[in-house]
């Protein structure tokens, strides 16, 4: 299999994601620029991941530009044939705008920018991973309807959760709904996740928990 | 427009300045080229209060490969085919007036000068002033340049690595945002801001051109005063995401091999870049400001001139490839503009509409040319009698140490900036290793070489103010005491120096004694002053802020394996305190915070003992001997001590060495020259060994997470960690935490 890694205009995290998973994980990767459209060398066993960062500024809401650009459009051809597509923080958000995944990523309840690390309960691993976040626009949100699908259909693959993996009031950064970091479609090929596994896969920075999770949703 | 000493005065130059000018022109100029005398002139772009003594600075040496002061930014050799770009650099004046576009531009500003020179920049850090944090001015602009910092930052894609927030009432109206940025750069992919060749294309690059920032430069060289928030258009408009796509787009063009010499677009414009490259060169440019893109209607000359816009460079490159920069600037949706060509006249001929609007000599504009440069008079200030009339037996040892303690850690300047720095992306680029491994200097990855930077910004101004000489020794000192205790070597050195009026003879003497502190102190650490920016002026009409010349400094690891780190590693554990212990109360965060005392000396330093301390502390690591190193600074040992206790959540058990020395001065002061190395239970005879014949005391054991001080129980580390990371936080959310920090 091969990776795909969406650079848009104000991507920051491509370059990132892309180490991560050539130099982390031993995988092909292929950059792929949002003006062009062609991806027909993909195949439905290959994976396509937006990376982090401000994707056209960001100036409206993030993630609204990107979806219209040339490439989302060929991403979300991909995604609807059952290729695996993966964003991260501000690719969650293009998939959110793109309507690949449900809901919506509001702002920060205390209204700032938040980066460090916080622990996530899902799937992998039975312990809480430790992964950092970074975002100003991170709060889950959905309608009461869609919250209980996802989770009644166990879409919901990371809760934020305490160094123990209890998921606490406490242990929610941003004030998302029912401490969701990350969630996947019915389908389950198309996945979005706030915290940055590419920030946590290299013993070089003392943590390779993003490891778990970039093998466990893209190589399993 | 008749012109006249009037004008000149106006546009903030001297009745002697403008003779100058009219004898330099061989007649009087028009408001265009008055205009851009004014800018080019100012102390923020020709140093003229300043360069005699910074010529007095170890200007060269080291692995220095460009000379300081050539380029945008310090350009050195890390080995391997790599060079290390970095430069530290003022945004104090904006940001007064608009804390957040002041900061924000601050950062987008400082990047431009290292990818300018070809460097991707890895690393950002800040050193912040403020005034007291209990007071809404206060809070008002810590949100704004916080928020305008990250704002920036954030989106352009950089990690925030390191900083310094220092709060004291003499930065109440003049806050301090100094932005630094630290790039890789590979070998024979730099580029240089000199114009050659005859006929060369000059292309204008980067965000359309507005009245924002016009006459920013001459702002920045003027006090404070209630009329200045009338300037507001002297402060720009940031916008990081312009700045990310001229970034990757210059990066590409680069490698291509077109590019002559480039420089950003920064104070003063268009006549700065256009000025500085010529005269560089030896050149002169033939300009067409109408070519210059704009994105306000009828701008006149003299405003294309000065605008300071954000986001924009000015490239020169090889006849006949203007092609492949356009190709370029085309993929990133960038304005990208041939506005002229180099002459070799050394003249700048500006034309609009056909008419030529200013015609200039480069050479006579720029620093080291034509700009005046002034001796300026200085006498001792009157309150360093205070100062060394300070008596410490004034001061009773307190009898309840706990409770000092207790509102030392929730002093703002001690207590953790967790409340700023989780505003910041500090790991993007995923090169950050001090997020979950701590050092006293941040340590990055300086990829693609497998090497690693040790990167810090250091300067207590109250030292400074106490003795400027001595301060700013220290300055440098603490910063290559940092790299040290985390395995790097010290390189080099950039420097802001942030100061008052030039022309108060008080103030220059504090700029030069500063300046003789810091040379001698970089000449003994072999650390060569790169470059750097003078910020003057940081007055208001109740006087000066504290001299702060901040230092700015980088060290090589050969390898992230060479790493130390600050955090004590395990219960059991022996802790040492390496270097010599004195009863020195000095300047303290203790005496000036908790017992009121506003003037005493500076604290104990010895620049030989110090050095020989770093050399000490250097075997030890590179002997790996220790398992944690972490120097003590503000709020003396007991604070070293329990932030070393926190990343674990480890604790301490310790009673102090010297019987002799006064309590408070053992724990809280703040004397120079020490360090808290932890060691393994059997690593304990060679660390003896390596460290035979240095000053080294055993302290006591690592705990599970209880701390004792002299045989008495001060609670649990995760008590004292509460406090020193919601003090801040607590502050501005308005609640008084326990030990009412309002009564400060």
């Amino acid at each position: 299999m091969k990776f795909g890694v969406v650079v848009f205009p104000g991507s920051n995290c491509d370059r990132d994601m892309q180490e991560a998973l050539q130099n982390d994980l031993n995988q092909e990767v292929v950059m792929l620029w949002h003006k062009d459209k062609d991806i027909s060398s993909f195949t439905t066993n290959d994976c396509i991941v937006l990376p982090g960062g401000f994707s056209y500024g960001d100036y409206m809401r993030c993630g609204a530009i990107a979806r219209f650009s040339p490439m989302m459009q060929s991403v979300i051809e991909f995604a609807n044939k059952g290729g695996k597509v993966l964003g991260v923080c501000n690719g969650f958000q293009v998939l959110c705008e793109a309507q690949l995944l449900p809901g919506v990523l509001l702002r920060n309840a205390n209204q700032q920018f938040i980066c460090k690390n916080v622990y996530l309960k899902g799937v992998g691993s039975d312990k809480a991973l430790k992964i950092p976040i970074a975002h100003g626009e991170g709060r889950y949100f959905a309608d009461q309807k869609t919250l209980e699908e996802l989770e009644k259909n166990n879409q919901v693959i990371y809760h934020y959760c305490d160094e123990n993996g209890n998921i606490t009031a406490e242990a929610n950064p941003n004030g998302t709904t029912n401490n969701i970091a990350g969630i996947r479609n019915a389908a389950g090929n198309v996945f979005g996740m706030m915290p940055h596994p590419e920030r946590a896969s290299s013993d070089a920075l003392g943590n390779i928990d993003g490891q778990i999770i970039l093998k466990t949703l893209l190589m399993s | 427009m008749e012109i006249t000493v009037k004008t000149a005065e106006q546009l903030r130059l001297t009745a002697e300045e403008f003779e100058l000018i009219k004898k330099k022109l061989g007649r009087t100029p028009n408001f265009n080229e008055l205009c851009a005398f004014s800018a080019m002139w100012s102390e923020h772009c020709s140093y003229k209060n300043s360069i005699k003594w910074l010529k007095t600075l170890p200007r060269e040496g080291g692995r220095m490969l460009v000379a300081a002061g050539e380029e945008n930014a310090g350009l050195m050799d890390m080995g391997d085919g790599y060079g290390v770009v970095f430069k530290i650099e003022s945004h104090n004046h904006p940001s007064a007036i608009e804390p957040f576009q002041g900061a924000a531009t601050g950062v987008g500003g400082i990047h431009r000068d290292i990818f300018t020179m070809g460097a991707r920049p890895i690393a950002s850090l800040n050193s912040l002033r403020f005034g007291n944090l209990n007071e809404a001015k206060t809070q008002h602009l810590l949100g704004g340049v916080v928020h305008g910092i990250g704002h920036y930052g954030n989106c352009f894609g950089v990690p925030t690595v390191g900083g310094e927030i220092y709060f004291e009432q003499c930065y109440h109206t003049n806050p301090l945002v100094n932005a630094m940025s630290v790039g890789i750069v590979k070998a024979g992919e730099t580029v240089s801001a000199t114009a050659l060749g005859k006929g060369n294309p000059v292309i204008f690059v980067g965000s359309a051109t507005g009245k924002d920032g016009i006459g920013g430069a001459s702002f920045a060289s003027a006090d404070i005063t209630a009329e200045s928030t009338e300037e507001l258009p002297a402060v720009q408009v940031g916008d990081p995401f312009q700045e990310k796509k001229l970034l990757e787009a210059c990066l590409e063009v680069i490698p291509t091999g077109v590019v002559v010499g480039m420089q950003d677009m920064g104070a003063a414009g268009i006549i700065c870049s256009t000025a500085e490259m010529s005269a560089k060169g030896g050149v002169g440019m033939r300009i067409d400001l109408d070519k210059v893109p704009t994105r306000q209607q009828n701008m006149k000359a003299w405003e294309l001139l000065l605008s300071e816009s954000q986001e924009r460079m000015l490239m020169v490159v090889e006849k006949g490839k203007e092609g492949v920069v356009q190709k370029i600037f085309d993929k990133w949706d960038l304005p990208c503009s041939v506005i002229g060509e180099v002459t070799e006249d050394g003249l700048l001929s500006f034309f609009m509409h056909g008419e030529l609007e200013a015609q200039l000599p480069a050479e006579e504009l720029v620093l080291g040319g034509g700009a005046p440069q002034y001796d300026r008079a200085y006498t001792e200030p009157t309150y360093l009698a205070k100062t060394k009339a300070f008596d410490a037996a004034s001061i009773e040892v307190p009898k309840d140490l706990k409770a000092v303690a207790e509102k030392l850690i929730q002093i703002p300047n001690i207590a953790s900036k967790r409340w700023v720095y989780v505003q910041y992306d500090s790991m993007v680029g995923t090169g950050n290793t001090s997020t979950n491994q701590p050092s006293d200097a941040a340590v990055v990855l300086a990829k693609p070489s497998d090497k690693a930077l040790a990167v810090t910004t250091d300067c207590n101004s109250r030292y400074v103010y106490a003795d400027p000489y001595k301060g700013a020794m220290i300055a440098v000192a603490e910063a290559a005491r940092n790299i040290v205790c985390s395995g790097g070597e010290p390189l080099g050195v950039t420097n802001c120096l942030n100061f008052g009026n030039p022309y108060d003879p008080q103030v220059y003497y504090q700029f030069v004694h500063a300046i003789k502190g810091m040379g001698d102190a970089c000449r003994k650490f072999n650390t060569p002053v790169t470059g750097g920016n003078v910020s003057f002026y940081n007055q208001n009409p109740d006087g000066p802020v504290y001299p702060t010349p901040t230092i700015g400094m980088v060290g090589l690891l050969d390898s992230v394996q060479d790493k130390m780190t600050l955090d004590f590693k395990e219960e059991g554990d022996v802790i040492y305190l390496v270097g010599k212990s004195y009863a020195d109360i000095n300047s303290s965060e203790y005496l000036q915070k908790i017992k009121g005392v506003e003037f005493s000396p500076a604290p104990h330093f010895d620049i030989e003992e110090e050095f020989a301390l770093q050399q000490q502390i250097t075997k030890a690591i590179k002997e790996k001997v220790i398992a944690s190193a972490h120097d003590v600074s503000e709020g003396g040992l007991f604070i070293t001590l329990i932030e070393s206790s926190f990343n674990r959540n480890l604790g301490f058990e310790v009673a102090s060495t010297d019987g002799g020395i006064r309590k408070d001065a053992y724990w809280f002061g703040e004397a120079q020259s020490r360090v808290v190395v932890t060691v393994k239970k059997d690593q304990v005879a060679a660390f003896e060994k390596t460290l035979s014949g240095a000053t080294f005391a055993k302290l006591g054991t690592v705990t599970n997470g209880s701390v004792s001080i002299d045989g008495e129980n001060w609670g649990n580390a995760i008590s004292w960690k509460e406090k020193y990371d919601n003090a801040i936080g607590n502050l501005l959310a308005g609640h008084d935490s326990e030990h009412a920090l309002s009564a400060l």
